[in-house]
């Protein structure tokens, strides 16, 4: 016992003279943040991932900045522009004090060298398809014209003209995604593929990146030569790279980190009653659905995938199993995605049982009589396997339908995807950028993202036309019609709409809740 | 004597070496899906620009090749998944704080193996016995990822004396490597007991205490030292072990350690570093 | 018991095994573990009769309750009745345990005790083969083993057998070699006795003591890698649990619902110290030599 008690006064003690990490409340301005898994690199149009997009955001800027509480497009390295009449051409006039890291000014050449960086098919940039929206972008990707031909140009250092394929009206909105962000065309070209180590990195934004210890953490700090500099209230910023969310969520609760970038989902419960109201919870740009694969019988006839959705009781799926507060989806496309409010097709609850299962009956399978048993197939997680578990049971309870599960190792599922070679499996898809049309081109025939083998012309004619339509009341109706389609022939089974769910410091302020879950740092403090 | 017998082991390795090379190399491209295949699909043109970019479009024995004639000079690659990384570099990044996790984790091990599995040896069919054999049994049966999470959960979260996870501070290296030697201290502590035991039957051993030394005084003096043979000759492979082995007690403290890898680089297909960590392992268990 | 024995080849002397049985009969520990190990295996086969809810059937509106009168072991986060899933898990955990520690035992010993006995180049050559194997990355051996073979439940003893055989292999062999030199080895050598009888009249027998005690360690590694494989996609599906997954599981929300990480551990926990128990008592009175304390 007395061993004991000497343990214990020693590490309080160790404690005490160990230099921690803890957060000091007082003056402090450096944000320890939990940032998922570690980046894999920080090139702006090299990356695809949630991780490194939050940080490639306080490194770099773009033409256009956003408001961090409406999202409205702001000035960034663009101090105005103007768009034509017919929606395709945009002038931006750039500021002069806009200046990369060291010391050169950001000039209309660099955007040229990124955006053609960006669509050179050498570049092999998985988001090349952010630059089809330029004049030439999509052929100049293809191979089939070299850069000469694309939509950019510059009349000086300052001004840059924009060509568009198609008016786009989100196409500023476009512009803060950071495939479209500068990048310093001397560094590039000298060192290559390492270019964005710490030792050699310029650019252009708040802040400056510092140090990068792999599974550790990115350590960011403020930019002096930003030209915003004064306004950027944090000193540093540090990224770390969490894998286990249980981990992450520990740290925040003694105070090492500020915000995490998620929470457990069994722990939201206990955080909802947590009277600091640390929880955050916002609606969240995204679906969670099932494909069905519509070339396996029984499910290639629609009475039966019809039947499937209705069985559902998605109120008591999030609710009881994914608990996070989220909202069950009545439609494919989130409500309020670029203003679009769908309209309800599939029910919250089991209202409409009784017409699922006369669908059923319809197809040939009353009560689920001389129905073969259905593959449920997902990705390995506790979270999709207890959503699995519960459709499963409510599948054989309400429909008498027997449903197996099973489960597979993330690039294994995804070739089983690829290959079409399952009955139903679990997805989810998360908006590049804020209109219906990054939902529901998902659906068109030959989109290589499509895993349903679902192709309807009528649908693809639909989304075709919104392409050239300008007017955005028309564009919502066109929207709700492919919707109107997509929920009547079911390739997929939309089940509940993503939110936001993480901890955040009551400290930290100027940080805002938003649907495209964009915190712009540069904005931020602690209080 | 010691220098042929070096020499030799290394003109065994050598061929073996080159076999492990090759039978990873081919056996991991046999596995579905490969480092660019994502959520997102790539269309096959950038997919095709991509491989060109780590020469992948090539023939497989061209790879192969490529990749020898690399090894040869100590290059083991660049990173698909880490792109501004080497595999040298991953490598010299990571390995570093494995090694210090595993010696920590070896020293606790056996500081708490060898007490307890003394003490048993000593006290045989006593509390003494039965208290830490039942502890070691217990090391056995509950693995890292329920130990650490509940030491985590005391220490860290409840009594808020040790780091929660990190690898900064002298406190931050505490509960990991406590966590990391708890399931090898079981295993030496039973090692310890049973070379123990079969010390004191032992005819030199009979002969001391027939000259009245304590127990103790034996067990100190004489028995130590052929007991722990077995100890010993377990600590090599443990260490092998624990030091590329530790990706659990690195995922649950986030340690930035060369455990992680191992799992990371497979799910990621991330093959230059598959072959470099499975090189890593084998080098380690040759020596 | 009767499944511990049959790893052993049955060509030996039958007073060796009547010896080792009366010794084992005065064990009471022993007797009481190998009790213990039965009386569970009845209950798990019998669980359908025994649990009174269905290890599936979900209430969602009734997660993660503590233990009660209606659910004895609590609910886990769907529902579920933690007792039956408990017990349907040991039949799963304990199969899986017991047979793919089996599989590498006997793979383990046979391959071991050549390779030590027939030793210089052959040995050599026998345990490189075993440091390979040691180096292929284990995710793409089983995942490769699951594009050819599918997923087969046969499968899951093959991969976890794989990993566990080479550990044997060479304590077996280690042992072999030390006891490759002792006259009565070698006088059944001179007396120009088979090879293959040697090997297994004699050396094997003399390797069990070590043998079964890494056995009993083999047990719980192998129900504990099967959450791992269960991560893999290869192994039981869900809804059906194994000790491993319901653990996993429990780790996770320890400080909510603590029953969901204990019953699952003390099962498996007392079925491991009953295991080890037998073994002790089993190596004791297979090896009268090293039963005197």
């Amino acid at each position: 016992m007395t061993r004991n008690r000497w343990f214990i006064s020693f590490f309080v003690l160790w404690n005490l003279v160990a230099p921690g990490h803890c957060v000091h409340a007082a003056v402090s301005q450096v944000l320890h943040l939990g940032n998922g898994t570690e980046p894999k690199d920080l090139d702006p149009q090299t990356v695809t991932g949630v991780p490194e997009t939050k940080i490639i955001q306080s490194l770099f800027e773009g033409l256009v900045d956003k408001d961090p509480k409406s999202l409205e497009p702001r000035p960034g390295v663009a101090e105005s522009w103007k768009v034509s009449k017919d929606g395709k051409v945009y002038t931006f006039k750039l500021r002069r004090n806009a200046k990369w890291s060291n010391g050169d000014p950001v000039t209309a050449a660099d955007f040229i060298f990124s955006w053609k960086r960006l669509l050179d098919p050498k570049t092999a940039s998985e988001y090349a398809y952010q630059g089809y929206y330029f004049r030439g972008g999509k052929n100049f990707n293809t191979g089939k014209t070299d850069g000469s031909q694309l939509g950019i140009k510059s009349t000086d250092p300052y001004t840059l003209e924009v060509t568009l394929e198609n008016p786009t009206p989100y196409f500023l909105s476009l512009l803060y995604h950071h495939s479209l962000y500068p990048v310093h065309q001397q560094t590039v070209e000298k060192y290559q593929m390492r270019w964005t180590r710490p030792e050699h990195i310029v650019s252009n934004g708040a802040f400056l990146l510092k140090k990068w210890q792999m599974n550790k953490v990115i350590i960011v700090e403020r930019n002096p030569t930003y030209w915003d500099a004064v306004n950027v209230k944090l000193d540093s910023v540090h990224f770390h790279a969490i894998e286990k969310a249980e981990t992450e969520e520990k740290l925040f609760q003694v105070k090492k980190l500020h915000a995490t970038a998620t929470v457990p989902t069994e722990k939201i419960a206990s955080w909802t009653q947590n009277a600091s109201g640390v929880l955050k919870r916002h609606p969240y740009l995204g679906t969670y659905y099932y494909w069905i694969n519509v070339n396996r019988p029984p499910l290639n006839k629609p009475q039966v995938r019809k039947a499937l959705a209705l069985a559902i009781d998605r109120e008591k799926l999030v609710k009881f199993v994914v608990k996070g507060g989220q909202a069950p989806a009545e439609s494919f496309t989130p409500p309020g995605t670029g203003g679009f409010q769908p309209q309800a097709k599939l029910p919250r609850d089991l209202s409409r049982l009784n017409e699922a299962q006369a669908l059923l009956a319809q197809a040939g399978f009353p009560k689920g009589k001389g129905f073969p048993t259905i593959e449920i197939l997902y990705n390995t997680s506790e979270g999709h396997k207890k959503i699995a578990e519960a459709i499963q049971q409510m599948w054989s309870e309400h429909l008498g339908v027997k449903a197996s599960l099973y489960n597979q190792e993330w690039k294994v599922f995804l070739d089983t995807q690829h290959s079409k070679n399952y009955m139903i499996s679990r997805a989810g898809w998360i908006a590049d950028y804020n209109d219906p049309h990054t939902f529901l081109e998902l659906l068109t025939t030959g989109n290589g993202n499509n895993h349903s083998s679902w192709s309807n012309l009528n649908y693809d004619g639909v989304l075709e036309q919104v392409q050239k339509e300008i007017s955005s009341k028309k564009r919502l109706e066109l929207f709700q019609k492919a919707e109107d389609i997509l929920l009547e022939e079911l390739p997929v089974i939309p089940l509940y709409i993503y939110t936001r769910l993480y901890l955040l410091s009551p400290q930290v302020q100027g940080w805002y809740d938003n649907v495209e879950d964009i915190h712009p740092l540069k904005w931020v403090w602690i209080q | 004597m010691r220098l042929t017998y070096l020499l030799k082991r290394l003109a065994v390795m050598i061929p073996v070496f080159f076999f492990v090379v090759t039978l990873v190399f081919f056996m991991i491209r046999f596995a579905p899906g490969g480092p660019f295949s994502s959520e997102k699909s790539v269309s096959p043109a950038i997919l095709k620009n991509l491989e060109m970019k780590y020469h992948m479009d090539e023939p497989l024995v061209r790879q192969y090749l490529r990749y020898l004639k690399d090894l040869l000079k100590g290059d083991l690659g660049p990173s698909f998944k880490h792109a501004n990384r080497t595999v040298n570099e991953i490598i010299a990044e990571a390995l570093p704080v494995s090694v210090e996790l595993g010696l920590l984790a070896l020293m606790w091990a056996l500081v708490i193996g060898i007490t307890s599995g003394g003490l048993a040896a000593l006290k045989p069919n006593s509390p003494f016995d039965y208290i830490p054999m039942t502890f070691s049994l217990l090391g056995i049966c509950f693995p890292t990822f329920v130990v650490g999470p509940i030491l985590v959960l005391i220490f860290g979260v409840w009594l808020e004396w040790l780091p929660v996870a990190g690898w900064d501070t002298w406190a931050d290296r505490v509960l990991p490597s406590l966590t990391l030697g708890f399931a090898y201290a079981a295993y030496i502590s039973r090692l310890t007991r049973g070379g123990l035991m079969e010390m004191r039957v032992q005819d030199f051993i009979r002969t001391a205490r027939a000259k009245g030394l304590t127990e103790t005084q034996i067990l100190t003096q004489h028995a130590l030292k052929g007991g722990l043979l077995p100890v010993i000759s377990y600590l090599g492979p443990a260490l092998a072990g624990i030091i590329t082995g530790a990706l659990v007690t690195e995922t649950i403290f986030n340690i930035p350690g060369l455990g992680r890898f191992f799992i990371e680089s497979a799910v990621n297909r991330d093959y230059t570093v598959v072959m470099g960590t499975a090189l890593l392992f084998f080098a380690h268990l040759c020596l | 018991m009767s499944e511990l024995s049959t790893a052993v080849p049955s060509s030996q002397g039958v007073s060796l095994w009547d010896d080792a049985w009366a010794r084992l009969k005065k064990n009471r520990l022993a007797l009481l573990a190998a009790t213990f190990l039965i009386l569970e295996v009845l209950i798990f086969f019998l669980a359908p009769l025994i649990a009174p809810h269905s290890y599936e059937v979900q209430d969602l509106e009734r997660t993660m309750t503590g233990p009660s009168w209606r659910h004895w072991f609590g609910t886990d986060t769907l529902g579920r009745d933690l007792f039956a899933r408990v017990l349907y898990g040991g039949r799963v955990s304990l199969t899986v345990g017991i047979l793919a520690s089996m599989v590498s035992a006997i793979v383990g010993v046979i391959y071991g005790s050549i390779s030590g006995f027939l030793g210089g180049r052959w040995d050599n050559l026998m345990m490189r083969v075993v440091d390979v194997l040691y180096a292929l990355p284990f995710i793409f051996l089983v995942i490769i083993l699951m594009v050819y073979f599918g997923r087969n439940f046969m499968l899951l003893f093959v991969a976890l057998g794989l990993t566990q055989w080479l550990t044997m292999a060479r304590i077996v062999r280690g042992q072999v070699l030390s006891l490759r030199h002792k006259e009565f080895i070698e006088a059944a050598t001179v007396l120009g006795i088979q090879r293959k009888w040697i090997i297994f009249r004699h050396l094997i027998p003399n390797t069990l003591g070590p043998v079964i005690v890494y056995l009993t360690l083999t047990v719980p590694a192998v129900i504990l890698e099967e959450a791992f494989l269960s991560y893999l996609g290869l192994g039981i599906q869900a809804p059906l649990a194994s000790w491993g997954t319901l653990i996993k599981e429990g780790v996770d929300v320890m400080d909510l619902a603590p029953w969901m990480l204990f019953f699952p551990a003390l099962f498996l926990s007392a079925t491991l110290f009953s295991l080890n128990f037998l073994g002790d008592g089993l190596r004791d009175a297979l090896d009268p030599k090293g039963a005197k304390d």
